[in-house]
């Protein structure tokens, strides 16, 4: 379980480019749920996101998973618990290096790296059945270096290397934004298979509405640092994308509303 | 010959330094400067111990071991104190100017009639000869000191080449390898990426160290000069060792490294005996690595405009 608690984060304090990223953030993701965030750019979402993986210690708040206390914890010992695939498909491996090293070094994930041989031909075995898993042909290219791969390709193998150690949460930062339609497609698909084959607890980050409301449970849309909306159970069974479409307007022409009106009463009255 | 075994020998030291350079240029992709000064450091601390009477193998280990620590306090610099990895090197490699000065107590020690790493190998060798100070090897002569720092340095270099092979195919090596090319990368895997840079620096500068240590023993003395521009001379050894061999893998790129090290000292005799002046030598190796560091994007420019020319025929 994922708990957030009055998280708040303002980056370039005082100065002309403040920017208060995340405003008093409160959030439970429960064990097994999958809950993807929307939002206009800006909005906070991907600040979230990286609240949680721990790219930056927040101003205020906490963040626990599971029992552990981790918002000081630093970003690679939060690895130990948590599996992240990015929005481009290059950052999550190592082009140089074959499939099969890649994969070696997301197996070790939140473990002591030995002094023993890392390839070996047991785990080479266990790689390509679950590389195979993925239907795309790769397990006959484990030696390979990745860099000869597609974006698609990448970013599937990336998910898989994710999800290996069974992470307490996967978080996907728009991972499927950089991709084309066809292995956007696939990778979505690959997503919903991995997160409910491994019974995952997921937080997705994305800009499609389609996928918000095909792959998830749980919808949190996100304004200006705040959560605006959260679509859950029935009422995420029932929604769909104009009605976030509409939702989103909706948050914007208040906005307008509040900026616009607020200064004329105050020319006004005071 | 003895050119020929000179200029292998000399290849064997200095590939040490350019394995060091290997994994700290390469692989953790660090601009790591402190090289001209543990070569150096290497040298002195062994000078000092094998002029006191310690056993040779025990002074480059010291010298390692002391290295390791130049390497460890530069990586320290960047990644604790937040120094540009350039700035970082220099500091480290500055102050060991200084200290290398106190370690030897003056700018040069002589090593001459003193107990040396091939000591052991020569006296096997002599034996086997029957107490000969020449050896006839395919119709050469070749003197019985030469040959034995010869095997022994190349024993030295390839355990070492095999020992950092292995180390770079283990599951920290592994980590090792993609911590400098995707840190990001490594940080989401668990990696502690500073870590990694410590280590690496650590691991790079004792080889140099090392490798300083068999220079001054071969050289038969340690001057705190001997630093200057070794860098460019790893990273010249490193150029030609990819263009020969490439690094499709770890044996390969290590091997490699090691050949293109000793081809390059060949080079370099060679250039030398036709008439090099040798106070011009850094600044021609430095053009070397200029032109090696250009050349590729030329020659890609170039092959962009004549498959170019290809497309417009074809339409």
């Amino acid at each position: 379980m994922l708990k957030i608690e009055s998280l708040s984060k303002t980056f370039h304090a005082n100065t002309a480019n403040e920017v208060r990223a995340l405003q008093n953030v409160n959030l439970i993701l429960e064990n097994g749920s999958f809950t993807a965030i929307i939002g206009t750019n800006g909005s906070g979402k991907s600040t979230l996101l990286n609240a949680v993986a721990g790219t930056f210690e927040p101003d205020t708040g906490s963040i626990h998973l599971e029992n552990h206390d981790i918002t000081h914890w630093p970003e690679y010992k939060r690895a130990s618990l948590i599996g992240r695939v990015f929005q481009n498909p290059f950052a999550g491996t190592v082009a140089e290096m074959t499939i099969m090293e890649n994969i070696v070094i997301a197996m070790k994930r939140g473990q002591r790296r030995s002094l023993h041989i890392a390839v070996t031909k047991t785990f080479r075995g266990e790689v390509a059945d679950r590389v195979r898993t993925l239907k795309m042909g790769l397990e006959d290219r484990l030696d390979n270096p990745i860099g000869t791969l597609s974006g698609g390709q990448r970013q599937a193998l990336t998910l898989l290397m994710a999800a290996w150690t069974r992470p307490k949460i996967l978080l996907l930062d728009e991972h499927t934004a950089a991709l084309d339609p066809k292995s956007a497609a696939k990778v979505a698909e690959l997503t919903k298979i991995i997160i409910e084959q491994e019974k995952l607890t997921a937080l997705m980050v994305t800009h499609s509405m389609q996928q918000a409301v095909d792959l998830p449970d749980r919808i949190i849309m996100m304004h200006r640092g705040n959560i605006v909306e959260d679509y859950h159970h029935e009422q995420k069974q029932r929604v769909r994308v104009p009605d976030l479409m509409s939702t989103f307007d909706r948050v914007q022409k208040r906005e307008l509303f509040d900026e616009s009106v607020a200064g004329m009463l105050e020319e006004q009255y005071i | 010959m003895s050119l020929v075994i000179g200029a292998f020998t000399m290849g064997l030291i200095l590939s040490l330094l350019s394995l060091g350079m290997l994994i700290s240029f390469r692989m953790i992709k660090f601009t790591d400067i402190t090289v001209d000064g543990s070569i150096t450091l290497g040298a002195s601390i062994s000078a000092v111990f094998i002029v006191q009477g310690y056993s040779p193998w025990l002074a480059a280990l010291f010298s390692f071991a002391a290295g390791s620590l130049a390497g460890m306090i530069t990586g320290l610099l960047h990644t604790r104190f937040k120094i540009q990895e350039i700035l970082s090197g220099i500091l480290v490699m500055t102050a060991l100017y200084s200290i290398n000065l106190r370690i030897m107590g003056r700018s040069n020690i002589p090593l001459l009639d003193v107990k040396t790493v091939s000591t052991g190998t020569e006296n096997i060798l002599e034996k086997m000869v029957g107490g000969a100070s020449r050896i006839n090897i395919l119709g050469w002569q070749v003197p019985t000191g030469d040959l034995a720092v010869f095997i022994t340095c190349s024993i030295i270099a390839i355990f070492i080449a095999i020992i950092l092979s292995c180390f770079l195919l283990t599951h920290y090596g592994t980590a090792l390898r993609a911590a400098g090319q995707n840190p990001q990368m490594v940080r989401a895997q668990g990696v502690n990426n500073n870590t990694m840079v410590v280590f690496s620096l650590a691991l790079a500068n004792g080889l140099v160290a090392l490798s300083g240590s068999l220079l001054a023993q071969y050289q038969g003395f340690a001057d705190v000069q001997m630093g200057i521009g070794m860098m460019v001379w790893g990273l010249a050894s490193i150029i030609i060792g990819e263009a020969l061999v490439g690094r499709s893998s770890i044996g390969l790129t290590i091997t490699g490294v090691i050949l293109g090290t000793i081809l390059f000292r060949l080079l370099i005799a060679i250039a030398l005996r036709w008439g090099l002046n040798p106070n011009d030598l850094k600044m021609v190796t430095a053009f070397f690595v200029f032109a090696a560091l250009v050349a590729p994007g030329w020659f890609r420019t170039l092959s962009k405009k004549f498959t170019g020319g290809l497309r417009y025929a074809k339409n």
